[in-house]
């Protein structure tokens, strides 16, 4: 099995729910890629077959949504809102303090594979702006010394 | 998570729960939730229908489309299942106020969906919650399970002879998905590229059946109507223009936040009395009153204008999602119309050509233009650019994109003009290396 035994019966409970196979592909890829870290070629053949779609239909899907991706990224992936309302706040600011506290730019992984970094569009946090999400985790009205004690706390749970 | 606010000219109806655990079925029923519900079962479809007619509630989701008018087009006989549709993809810049509602009144927006469905005859619902909200979809999948516990959700719904399924389901990251048809298109497993209309989803929607499709705003204020009467809930706001909606204030002001306040309130008294006024007592420059996709409006018409669709559309423009952001007299807006392109260009599907071709040609064009390579006809350019995507796109990003970069040239013109003299940027002492986005 690709996946844990768990996630594959979540899945299978969850699909009938839709009148089509493939409807609940979306969220089977999100959480396919929260257990494995990204969705491996493995990942995704056993969708395609799970849904009974091809392998080139599920691959088309993954390259319309920013959150999906097929290369691994950091434990702890740093996202950091620039979107207007962060931007007039601060969130460059911090942005650029990422890059530079962490060595790394844009969707790259620091070379013991803890972090990675991605500037992203809004995260619906504006009225706390800046924020920043660390896997689905929000941290909002950031200053950069915030922003410090926040990747201190997750180095400190790897 | 979150922070909560308050002010005193705050009318709580959707937000009334907020801060009391309402997210736990007990407390929920204990501040008289699923009462609305009980009291639908014994109305007519056509009664609840009339009802939120009455109580002229308008999309929240930033249209303002007559939310009675909406769901009184699905057909009454339908060979295909009826559907509710929750759009929760809640991702418009400057936005914050469906991630509260999901956070703390799961249960008004299930409630909500329920009684769509006994109004519309439909029998199944779908709550769409965007895929970075990853903690209120447990919450509300929590919500879910107590609510079919309790009877409320799956076989004969509170012991009436009703079966009613609601589920969830979340994105991925796509701010397209927002629109009603890329939604559905998302919610079938596919990319979420618009569908040409017509046919409208209350008549073609979610495979194949006629769908009813509601912001979480709009669907949470539902339960409150029906539980005040439509004739209360109008009585809040101008008319046509029922109700209270949440405003999520962000920016260069002092309190930031999210408050609950007629229709109809004024756009100066927001900014300086709820929001405590501009930091460091600076000059208003410029409002984006809601959402990255509306008109801005310059301080003079942000002081006469108050916040409710009607007043907006008198001009020509849109109050929107309800995202007010407010920029103080030291914002680049030459910069500011960069980040909005950088954000349309990221988001657009590439499904329609003018769209795919415009953002990337304006994000280059705003680009260069900042940085101090800007040539006087390329003022013009950007507003030929804007027009030239203005309505010839499947789904409204297009449009989006395309008005507030028209509205910053045409209302700050002398700000680009000013840009084509001496340094890069004469507004902001520093100007940042052009982000690098996917």
């Amino acid at each position: 099995m690709v996946i844990s035994e768990k996630l594959d019966r979540f899945f299978t409970e969850k699909m009938p729910e839709y009148p089509t196979k493939r409807s609940f592909l979306v969220p089977m890829l999100l959480y396919t890629q929260d257990e494995l870290g990204c969705l491996t070629d493995e990942a995704i053949a056993y969708l395609a077959k799970k849904t009974e779609l091809t392998e080139l239909e599920v691959r088309n899907v993954i390259s319309y949504y920013s959150m999906l991706r097929t290369k691994p990224m950091g434990k702890f992936h740093v996202q950091v809102c620039t979107n207007i309302s962060c931007q007039l706040r601060g969130g460059d600011e911090i942005y650029e303090h990422c890059k530079h506290k962490l060595g790394i730019g844009h969707k790259q992984t620091t070379a013991d594979g803890v972090f990675s970094l991605e500037e992203v569009e809004c995260i619906g946090a504006c009225s706390w702006a800046p924020a920043v999400q660390v896997n689905y985790d929000f941290h909002e009205n950031l200053t950069p010394g915030k922003m410090d004690k926040v990747l201190e706390d997750y180095r400190n749970r790897k | 998570m979150a922070d909560l606010v308050q002010h005193p000219d705050e009318v709580r109806v959707i937000s009334q729960r907020f801060g009391k655990g309402a997210a736990g079925i007990e407390t929920y029923l204990a501040l008289g939730g699923y009462q609305s519900l009980r009291k639908a079962l014994g109305m007519k479809p056509d009664e609840i229908i009339n009802e939120v007619k009455t109580s002229a509630l308008r999309g929240r989701g930033g249209a303002g489309f007559p939310t009675g008018m909406k769901w009184s087009f699905v057909p009454k006989e339908s060979a295909k299942p009826k559907y509710i549709l929750v759009n929760g993809d809640e991702s418009e810049p400057g936005t914050c106020k469906d991630r509260l509602i999901l956070e703390h009144d799961p249960h008004a927006v299930i409630e909500g969906v329920l009684i769509a469905g006994l109004a519309v005859g439909a029998r199944q619902g779908f709550i769409y919650v965007r895929g970075e909200y990853r903690y209120l979809v447990d919450i509300l999948r929590k919500a879910l399970d107590e609510a079919r516990a309790k009877g409320f959700v799956g076989k004969k719904i509170c012991g009436s002879d009703v079966d009613f399924e609601v589920y969830w389901h979340t994105g991925a990251g796509a701010y397209e998905v927002g629109e009603e048809s890329a939604l559905m298109e998302s919610l079938e497993g596919k990319r979420g590229i618009p569908r040409i209309r017509p046919p409208f989803p209350a008549v073609v929607g979610l495979w194949g059946g006629p769908t009813v499709i509601n912001n979480v705003e709009t669907i949470a204020a539902i339960p409150h109507i029906i539980e005040m009467g439509g004739a209360k809930y109008a009585s809040y706001g101008p008319p046509k223009n029922g109700g209270t909606r949440l405003f999520c204030l962000s920016g260069h002001v002092n309190k930031p936040g999210v408050y609950e306040l007629p229709l109809g309130y004024p756009m100066k008294k927001l900014i300086y009395e709820v929001g405590g006024g501009i930091p460091g007592g600076k000059k208003l420059k410029a409002v984006v009153p809601g959402g990255s996709s509306t008109f801005l409006l310059t301080p003079d018409e942000a002081d006469g204008i108050n916040c409710d669709f009607d007043s907006f559309s008198a001009r020509g423009e849109f109050l929107g999602s309800g995202g007010v952001v407010v920029l103080d007299e030291d914002t680049c807006m030459v910069n500011f119309a960069l980040r909005i392109m950088k954000f349309y260009q990221h988001e657009s599907c590439g499904w329609c050509i003018p769209c795919r071709e415009g953002t990337d040609w304006l994000k280059k064009t705003l680009t260069r233009f900042h940085a101090g390579g800007g040539v006087d006809k390329d003022i013009d350019n950007i507003l030929y650019l804007s027009q030239n995507m203005l309505g010839r796109t499947f789904c409204p990003l297009g449009d989006a994109a395309a008005i507030p970069t028209m509205s910053i040239v045409k209302k700050w013109r002398n700000e680009f003009e000013d840009h084509l003299h001496g340094k890069p940027c004469p507004y902001e002492s520093r100007v940042w290396p052009e982000p690098a986005l996917a």
